[in-house]
């Protein structure tokens, strides 16, 4: 079973963006489950999301304390959430940022990596430029890097659980899975 | 077919494969969802069904309650304080013998407002006279929905789901829908005897005087025991059509156990998973899900503890002023039949998370523990 | 109420359970249950001064005034004797008689 923990704010699509790659999952044939943590949400404040996969049913039902990868889409989360904690060791962190993953002091028992998910998205016209919906270009990056989905099932995913501007949700997952 | 949804969209999509006829319902935090998509399917013509907007839960339910009177499948789905308001008129809906069927998303008492996870509210419910089920997953949630139809429609009686707000019911997994043409097959159209016919007028619910009272309740407990029965008849009709068989209880590991848990809802997935690892260090334990709290399944639970030397019972639930109900309840039945001793802890209480871990802290303790306990408030911070 | 009735061996009359409906159910109408035993004060319309108001009609919380050839006509099977109809009438047209008197 794999684990993965996003770390957003309220509005950027943490959670859309666990429920993305667990459909894409499922469209891989993998059994998923993926939930908010279950706080009050608002606009700007620190939420969590969570996405298991595996290949039976997923029995357990409490949040993830020690997950595999973790996502953080907002970098500036960082200074005030502690986004490496319950991480495994040599587990990896995939952040939304404009700079270089050795910019990040997070310890050197993970493996870092950056995508400006935030570019792609206004590029796409997803969101706002002061707010852009970042969700599926940092889902593109993150199978990328861990290769657990593949990027057609990404886009049969975002086909299945994203309402509007499916076509633009679709090239911004690409055009992050090739850019990393 | 195999589709993603959250518990929720499970409860309405079971709904809708029952091909409910009225939907009466009021919208509360964490149950909101069911009725919204219920709405959008009404709407979208995937469902012909009669979608009433009312004022409250004990409007609701009151409306519940006459369309099941006229012969109509009704659906209403509540949580928390809904479901204290709709308590008057549950009570109706069981002994007017209305097969209604409900979805409750478990959600702790207020004060303090909480929209979290805690069986509270729909265990004070328990003497109703409604058959209580406690779902555990989201294919639970639906299949439950239309195995009870078929079952309180042959004894008469309300049938209350219930299942653990945000670890269920706004957690994305994999549920496998039946075609409705099986369901079909499975749950034929509600036409009862006693109905509200302008053309075979009839007038129910009038005055009962202790002549008869007492007869109608003792009729009420023999479908209850009737129930038990059906439970596992319809149950086994399910599982001809889907693979997947519910019954009252299910025992996980309990067969060789020296430790069995019992618990029920979500927390028994979990617990599952525990016992696994738990039996990785050579901890004989088994898990005891009670999936169905009324009709209660003594014999069954009887049955899957009789070779076990204790007993944990995981409450996400108090009865203040004596406690846990799922422990007050397991002790009763054990009384006079058997000596194994049973020790209640409570966990999860207003929606805190059970983790695995947690439930390997209380096989290590139970196992450690001579004399049982009552009540073990487990994780309170004091 | 929809419930049988049958001899037990002593040849008494008796109903249980058996002879019940699930439900608190009557057969057809409860127009049978007759309630003008339950009356001690009686109401009777003056048509002289009844104006065909109907508000008596509107009020009778039995119903047990009913319109025949478009006048208000109280139905003394059902009628109770709470006398609102007097109370409310407009034009005092209703009278109370006692009644065994």
């Amino acid at each position: 079973m794999i684990e993965i923990r996003m770390h957003g704010r309220g509005g950027q699509g943490a959670v859309k963006a666990s429920f993305v790659l667990a459909e894409a999952a499922f469209q891989g044939g993998k059994y998923v489950q993926a939930f908010p943590r279950f706080g009050v949400e608002r606009r700007g404040a620190p939420v969590e999301a969570f996405t298991r996969i595996d290949d039976k049913p997923v029995q357990i039902r409490s949040q993830i304390y020690y997950p595999d990868a973790v996502i953080v889409l907002d970098q500036t989360l960082i200074e005030v959430v502690d986004v490496t904690k319950g991480l495994k060791k040599g587990g990896c962190i995939l952040i939304n940022s404009d700079k270089k993953p050795k910019k990040y002091d997070l310890g050197n028992e993970y493996n870092i990596y950056t995508i400006d998910a935030t570019k792609i998205a206004v590029e796409n016209n997803l969101g706002s430029r002061a707010a852009p919906i970042v969700n599926t270009a940092i889902v593109g990056a993150f199978v990328k890097i861990t290769g657990i989905v593949k990027l057609d099932d990404v886009k049969k995913g975002i086909e299945n659980s994203i309402p509007r501007n499916k076509e633009e949700n679709k090239k911004a997952a690409t055009q992050a899975f090739n850019s990393i | 077919m195999k589709k993603t949804m959250i518990g929720n969209h499970a409860a309405s999509w079971g709904a809708q494969l029952s091909r409910v006829q009225v939907i009466a319902a009021y919208p509360i935090t964490p149950q909101t969802l069911i009725v919204e998509k219920l709405s959008e399917i009404v709407a979208d013509g995937e469902l012909d069904a009669k979608f009433i907007k009312v004022e409250s839960e004990h409007s609701a339910m009151s409306a519940c309650i006459g369309a099941s009177a006229t012969g109509a499948r009704a659906y209403t789905a509540t949580s928390a304080q809904g479901l204290a308001l709709m308590h008057e008129m549950l009570h109706w809906a069981a002994l007017a013998r209305l097969p209604i069927v409900m979805t409750n998303v478990n959600r702790a008492m207020a004060p303090g407002w909480s929209i979290w996870a805690d069986q509270n509210d729909s265990l004070s419910q328990r003497d109703t006279g409604m058959m209580h089920i406690f779902a555990s997953s989201s294919q639970d949630i639906l299949d439950s929905t239309i195995i009870s139809y078929k079952v309180s429609e042959q004894v008469l009686l309300p049938t209350l789901i219930s299942f653990d707000a945000f670890f269920l019911s706004h957690t994305m997994e994999v549920v496998d829908m039946p075609p409705i043409t099986d369901v079909d097959k499975f749950l034929p159209p509600y036409n009862p005897e006693y109905k509200l016919d302008v053309n075979n007028p009839r007038s129910f619910g009038a005055l009962t005087s202790e002549e008869h009272y007492y007869e109608f309740r003792y009729k009420m407990q023999n479908a209850m025991d009737d129930a038990v029965g059906l439970i596992k008849k319809e149950g086994r009709e399910f599982e001809k059509l889907t693979g997947r068989y519910y019954d009252l209880v299910h025992s996980y590991k309990c067969e060789d156990a020296d430790l069995i848990f019992v618990t029920s809802g979500t927390i028994a997935e979990t617990t599952n998973v525990a016992v696994d690892e738990l039996r990785k260090d050579g901890k004989k334990v088994g898990n005891l899900k009670i999936r169905v709290i009324r009709p209660y399944p003594k014999q069954d639970i009887l049955k899957a503890v009789k070779n076990c030397s204790k007993i944990a019972v995981i409450d996400r639930n108090i009865s203040c002023g004596y406690h846990g109900i799922f422990a007050q309840e397991l002790k009763g039945a054990l009384y006079n039949e058997s000596d194994i001793p049973v020790w209640g802890y409570l966990a999860g209480i207003g929606g805190r998370d059970v983790k695995v871990d947690d439930i390997k802290e209380i096989a290590d303790e139970t196992f450690k523990s001579k004399k049982p306990v009552d009540m073990i408030m487990k994780g309170v911070k004091i | 109420m929809l419930i049988k009735f049958r001899t037990d061996k002593k040849g008494v009359k008796i109903s249980g359970a058996k002879d019940m409906p699930p439900m608190p159910a009557s057969l057809g109408l409860m127009n049978w249950n007759k309630t003008s035993s339950w009356r001690n004060l009686k109401p009777i319309i003056d048509y002289e001064k009844c104006i065909d108001c109907f508000i008596c009609w509107k009020f009778c919380p039995e119903p047990a005034i009913k319109i025949v050839d478009e006048r208000p006509v109280i139905d003394y099977d059902f009628c109770k004797g709470c006398m609102l109809c007097a109370e409310e009438c407009p034009k005092d047209a209703i009278a109370t008689e006692v009644e065994g008197k």
